[in-house]
């Protein structure tokens, strides 16, 4: 046997043994130390005879890199065995809590005009606004409602001064006259906002929200409003088909006027929008009527359209399931995080409305 | 308005079900509000007599009163009313009868330990009227129907229409049967009213006065004469029954007969406690008189009054007083049918606080021409039931009703509908509504009836057609989808970020009322002006709000009672600093309140304190696209925050626009309002003083530059007095040189130990970086030596060796 076998075997046998680092390190300096055993060997390469020096050189190699490979992966072995043992040490109950965190949400009114705004935003129209406080002009002289006119008692007003120059808007309407002393027709706004009646019952609260539409070009008749009404019902109910009733009714500052009911039936005590024989009313529209637009400096025999109102805080009741009108406006903790909407939940065309 | 079927058939000729009926009703803008079924329960409804009453054992407003029900029967029945007497005829329901107001069902009950068999019924628990002040009571005329039902079997459905304003025709049975006689729904049934062909001397002289605002321009009146009253006929008080009325004598039945009927209000007075004849006048102020309702009225000058020589007899239009009402013995009758304007009207009753069916009526406009149709209907009918003579007809007019006219051009119909319908038609319909229709070249003449006050244009009878034809005739037109103008400006768009931000910040969004509790606004008023709302919901709610911390603090309390400990809300909305249109401002407003964290295995306790509130407001502008690094910040906040834990932020050094105040609320508001709380912060952030950032995102993202050279971090730490700002020291340092100092953070407070008395130490980390090259040590010598200069200079500071 030669040396370079004998080496080898003794060596392997070494290493199949259970080792620490320490005797791992004796073996590599017994081996490739100054005097090692393999760097000897190196050392009488030149002494060897030339027709066997090749082959000689290249055994000392394989056997070389095999005893290296060895302890290297012997080493590795103990090191990683190492690391183990002291994260075993580190381990922790991932069953703990994690740290509090908080969670804010958007109210539903909120999530609700926003996604009314989206809707309206397909088809053109833009957000217009209008004071809270209003006065008489504009929320009811302007738009075709005299004094001592009848309709003023559907509106229980709330009033700044005593000659009830001044109130606190019951409608979003004002916004219409607003908007068209402003601009010059055309028109095709949406104003969402806060409304006020001095009504206060279980299915009337003293504030409310409603949402105004307004479009007014040359030759806008009530089929483009019947289509834009039930284009946004069906898309704010995000259903294929509605069904919808548009009925005569009366406000003063629309001709002809309608009142629009949709159909809904209820099923296991939840309300299903769009289907069955029962019908509720949901907003008031109408032909801006002429008197309005001559008030406002519009030629109504060049232009005319269509107004409506919604009932914002209606629509999400319908929408989110919400029974009670009061509890929009009573803060409780546990109602608004539960009805409310996540901040990045923000309604958006391609996203869809909602989750 | 309600009807029943049986009624309508009076004037309207048709073998539709009532199921069609009501449904075209809704159709044509009759909406029907709701349907009573009357038949079977009512008959439960028995007039009862009360024989005894005792005082409840056990409750000293509660009587137990023996009630004959009938054929000797006597049932024990406890009641709360005050007017329950013996010998009191009322009206008695029995276990198991629905009561029509409340819908629940009676059952055998225990009150107070004494057990009660029915209910003795108030008119309103009935449905008869509003009165609910005291059981029903009965004239004696009903003894004899003791232990019958009060009310008719009638079949009849209530049909309770809601009749928009516009529409004073169809508060009469006939303008309803007349607009579903147009659509096709059956026929109108002629009503010829025979004239009265009387020679007998209208004797009582009725003069109008002609005076400014003369509220009556029309009073046609008739004498009856020898009348005997007496309770209405067996049809008539079946008739008002029917609809939920409750009759009280011939003459006022056949008065409000001919009201429901053919929307004519009528009055009758006692013609022999008239002095000498009718002045129809304006009131003068201060006078007197004592209404129907037995409620004392003083009047303001101008109002439209009916009187004699001795004084007011009523308010035209409105009320009648007790003074020349008709009774069982009246034995002559002056009947009147008159035309009130309906701004006199709606006035007068406005300032009266008074609302009556008349009045309802005349202000929304009675026919002017059915003064004689009224007066010959209603003699007639008092003549048949109650005998006695009519006189002639007499009218006094201060004005003559014209006829109104309009041209319409058919072609607008189709301009506004968006469809089209035969000229044919069109005729058809405006004469079935009782037009009278002329063809001219291009437009139709037409006479629009008396009767409809309500139109005045073409457009009305654009209205009128569409109504008529049906809605369901217009042709959807699908919406296009194009938009010439951005949905938001840039105003919108920034304030659903911010409260998009605000949220994602761990607040709830609440959404409260404009209006506040006085009280509460003026823990938050400051120097701002109160604004009352003259008519309030309620006295708690009797502000606009100047802050929204007033609602805001008030909720955060309720939550903090209802067990909640650490809260987070906020709302954006209006703060009103004036009572103009305009004057005020969106502000967003948040409140926090207990712990940031609460004791765990992991994390410390926590109160939430003002520098959360700082993060938050700093952060929310950061995000908003607002440079923080121009920020100014003070601590002049107004008199409701904490005076040493609060602060003012500026957008930027010219103080000239405050964008938001944040802070501890004063602790003496919570004293005063008994709030329980770890801590209480908050922040307003003030919308309409945010500039809107000049630079547009994308201006912003087109400019990205960067170091790649080498940066060092400096520490330094200064002693300075107490009140020298943080603030103050790092404006110094980073105005020594833009170019190279890139942050300066400050990483230590420190006070006591080792630090002269009213002093503290402030420790600041500075990072310098060229953007052109690496410095060296000889450079970084020079500015660290400029920043401790510069900040010494300006601040008073001394290095700490």
């Amino acid at each position: 046997m030669s040396d370079l076998k004998k080496i080898k075997d003794e060596f392997l046998s070494k290493l199949s043994g259970k080792l620490d680092i320490s005797e791992i390190n004796q073996i590599k300096s017994d081996l490739f130390g100054k005097s090692g055993l393999i760097s000897t060997q190196f050392k009488k390469i030149g002494t060897i005879a030339e027709s066997e020096r090749k082959k000689f050189a290249s055994d000392l190699n394989i056997i070389k890199d095999e005893l290296q490979d060895l302890i290297n992966s012997k080493t590795n072995e103990l090191k990683s065995a190492e690391i183990n043992e002291k994260l075993e040490k580190e381990k922790i109950d991932i069953t703990l809590p994690e740290r509090s965190f908080v969670r804010g949400k958007i109210h539903p009114v909120s999530q609700t005009i926003d996604e009314i705004s989206s809707i309206f935003s397909e088809i053109g129209f833009s957000v217009e606004e209008g004071p809270d406080v209003e006065n008489e002009y504009n929320n009811f002289t302007a738009l075709n409602t005299p004094e001592n006119h009848p309709a003023r008692d559907m509106h229980d007003t709330f009033y700044l001064d005593e000659k009830k120059q001044k109130l606190l808007r019951t409608h979003t309407s004002p916004v219409q006259i607003r908007t068209m002393l402003k601009d010059k027709p055309p028109f095709k706004i949406i104003a969402p906002g806060r409304t006020y009646r001095s009504d206060s019952d279980q299915t009337h609260s003293p504030m409310f929200h409603q949402v105004e539409g307004l479009h007014i070009d040359k030759n806008i008749n009530m089929g483009h409003l019947k289509g834009c009404l039930n284009y946004f019902i069906k898309e704010f109910f995000e259903v294929d088909k509605i069904k919808m009733r548009f009925r005569p009714s009366h406000f003063p500052f629309t001709e002809p006027s309608a009142e629009v009911d949709i159909g809904y039936e209820m099923k296991d005590g939840k309300i299903i929008i769009g289907e069955g024989n029962q019908w509720l009313e949901i907003l008031g529209c109408g032909m801006v009527h002429p008197n309005v637009l001559k008030n406002v400096k519009v030629d109504p025999s060049k232009f005319q359209g269509y107004a409506f109102g919604i009932g914002i805080d209606r629509l999400a009741m319908l929408k989110y399931g919400i029974n009670d009108l009061r509890a929009f406006f009573d803060c409780d903790y546990r109602w608004l995080n539960h009805f409310g909407f996540d901040p990045l939940d923000v309604p958006t065309n391609y996203r869809g409305l909602s989750r | 308005m309600i009807i029943t079927l049986d009624w309508l058939k009076d004037h309207l000729k048709t073998n539709l079900k009532e199921k069609n009926l009501l449904e075209q009703l809704t159709n044509i803008g009759l909406e029907v509000e709701s349907v009573e079924s009357l038949s079977g329960d009512n008959e439960l409804f028995k007039v009862a007599e009360i024989i005894k009453t005792e005082k409840h054992p056990n409750a000293d407003r509660l009587k137990v009163c023996d009630v004959n029900i009938g054929e000797n029967e006597i049932k024990k029945v406890v009641c709360g009313a005050e007017n329950a007497k013996e010998g009191l005829l009322t009206i008695y329901a029995p276990p198991g009868a629905i009561i029509p107001k409340t819908k629940t069902k009676l059952v055998v009950a225990k009150i107070r330990g004494v057990t009660s068999y029915g209910m003795l019924c108030s008119e309103s628990e009935l449905n008869l009227s509003d009165e609910s002040d005291g059981i029903t009571e009965l004239t004696k005329e009903f003894r004899k129907n003791i232990g019958k039902s009060y009310f008719s079997k009638s079949k009849s459905n209530l049909i309770d229409l809601s009749i928009t304003p516009n529409r004073p025709d169809c508060l009469g049975v006939r303008g309803i049967a007349r607009d579903l006689a147009a659509s096709g729904f059956g026929k109108l049934v002629d009503l010829e009213e025979k004239k009265i062909h009387s020679k007998n001397r209208h004797t009582l002289k009725v003069k109008i006065n002609k005076e400014k605002g003369q509220g009556c321009t029309a009073f046609g009146s008739c004498l009856i004469t020898n009348v005997k009253n007496s309770e209405s006929p067996k049809w008539l008080k079946d008739k008002l029954i029917s609809i939920g009325q409750k009759p009280i004598s011939a003459i006022v039945d056949i008065t409000n007969y001919v009201m429901l009927d053919i929307n004519r209000p009528l009055h009758a007075y006692d013609a022999d406690k008239i002095e000498k004849g009718i002045i129809v006048r304006n009131s003068k102020s201060g006078e007197e008189f004592t209404a129907l309702d037995n409620k004392n009225y003083k009047l303001d000058s101008g109002m439209c009054v009916i009187s004699d020589n001795k004084g007011v007899l009523g308010l035209g239009g409105i009320i009648g007083g007790t003074r020349s009402g008709t009774e069982f013995n009246t034995k002559n009758i002056l009947l009147e049918s008159a035309y009130f304007e309906p701004g006199s009207i709606r006035n007068t009753a406005k300032k009266l606080n008074l609302d009556t069916d008349a009045k309802f009526r005349f202000e929304r406009g009675i026919d002017p021409l059915s003064i004689e149709d009224g007066l010959n209907k209603a003699a007639k009918l008092i003549k048949e039931i109650c005998g006695g003579e009519i006189s002639k007809i007499d009218i006094q007019k201060i004005e003559t009703y014209k006829t109104k006219k309009i041209k319409f051009d058919p072609n607008i119909f189709e301009k506004i509908s968006g469809f089209k319908i035969p000229l044919k038609e069109m005729t058809k319909i405006l004469e079935d509504l009782g037009f009278e229709v002329k063809k001219g070249k291009k437009r139709l003449e037409l006479t629009v009836p008396s009767w409809r006050p309500d139109i005045s244009q073409e457009v009305d009878i654009v209205e009128e057609l569409v109504r008529i034809t049906g809605y369901e005739k217009i042709k959807y037109i699908e919406p296009i989808k194009q938009r010439k103008k951005s949905t938001l400006n840039k105003y919108q768009k920034l304030f659903h970020f911010l409260q998009r931000s605000v949220a994602s910040k761990g607040y709830l969004e609440a959404i409260t009322w404009s209006f506040t509790d006085k009280r509460y606004n003026d823990y938050f008023r400051d120097i701002k002006k109160e604004i009352k709302i003259i008519n309030p919901i309620s006295s708690e709610l009797g502000v606009l709000r100047n802050s929204i911390f007033s609602n805001l603090i008030f909720y955060i309390n309720k939550n903090l009672d209802r067990g909640f400990k650490d809260l987070s809300i906020f709302e954006i909305g209006p703060i009103f600093n004036g009572s103009n249109p305009g004057e005020q401002n969106t502000v967003i407003c948040g409140l926090s309140a207990g712990k940031k964290s609460r004791l765990s295995w992991i994390e410390k306790d926590r109160n939430v304190d003002v520098f959360d509130v700082k993060r938050d407001v700093v952060q929310t502008l950061v995000e908003a696209g607002y440079n923080s690094e121009k920020f100014f910040i003070d601590n002049e906040t107004p008199n409701y925050y904490h005076p040493g834990k609060s602060g003012r932020l500026f957008l930027n050094n010219g103080k000239n626009r405050m964008a938001a105040y944040f802070g501890e609320i004063h602790p003496n508001i919570l004293k005063q309002i008994d709030m329980k709380t770890e801590s209480l912060v908050g922040f307003e952030i003030f919308m309409d003083n945010l500039k809107l950032p000049e630079k547009s995102l994308r201006d912003l993202k087109l400019k990205f530059s960067f170091s790649d050279y080498q940066k060092s971090e400096r520490d330094f730490a200064f002693i300075v007095n107490k009140d020298v700002n943080a603030q103050d020291l790092v404006d110094s340092i980073s105005s020594v040189d833009k170019s190279l100092i890139n942050n300066v953070k400050v990483f230590d407070i420190y006070e006591g130990d080792n630090i002269p008395k009213n002093h503290k130490s402030i420790a600041i980390s500075v990072t310098i970086q060229s953007s052109e090259r690496t410095l060296n040590e000889h450079d970084l010598e020079k500015i660290n030596n400029l920043i401790i200069k510069t900040v010494e200079n300006k601040t008073g500071a001394k290095i700490r060796s």
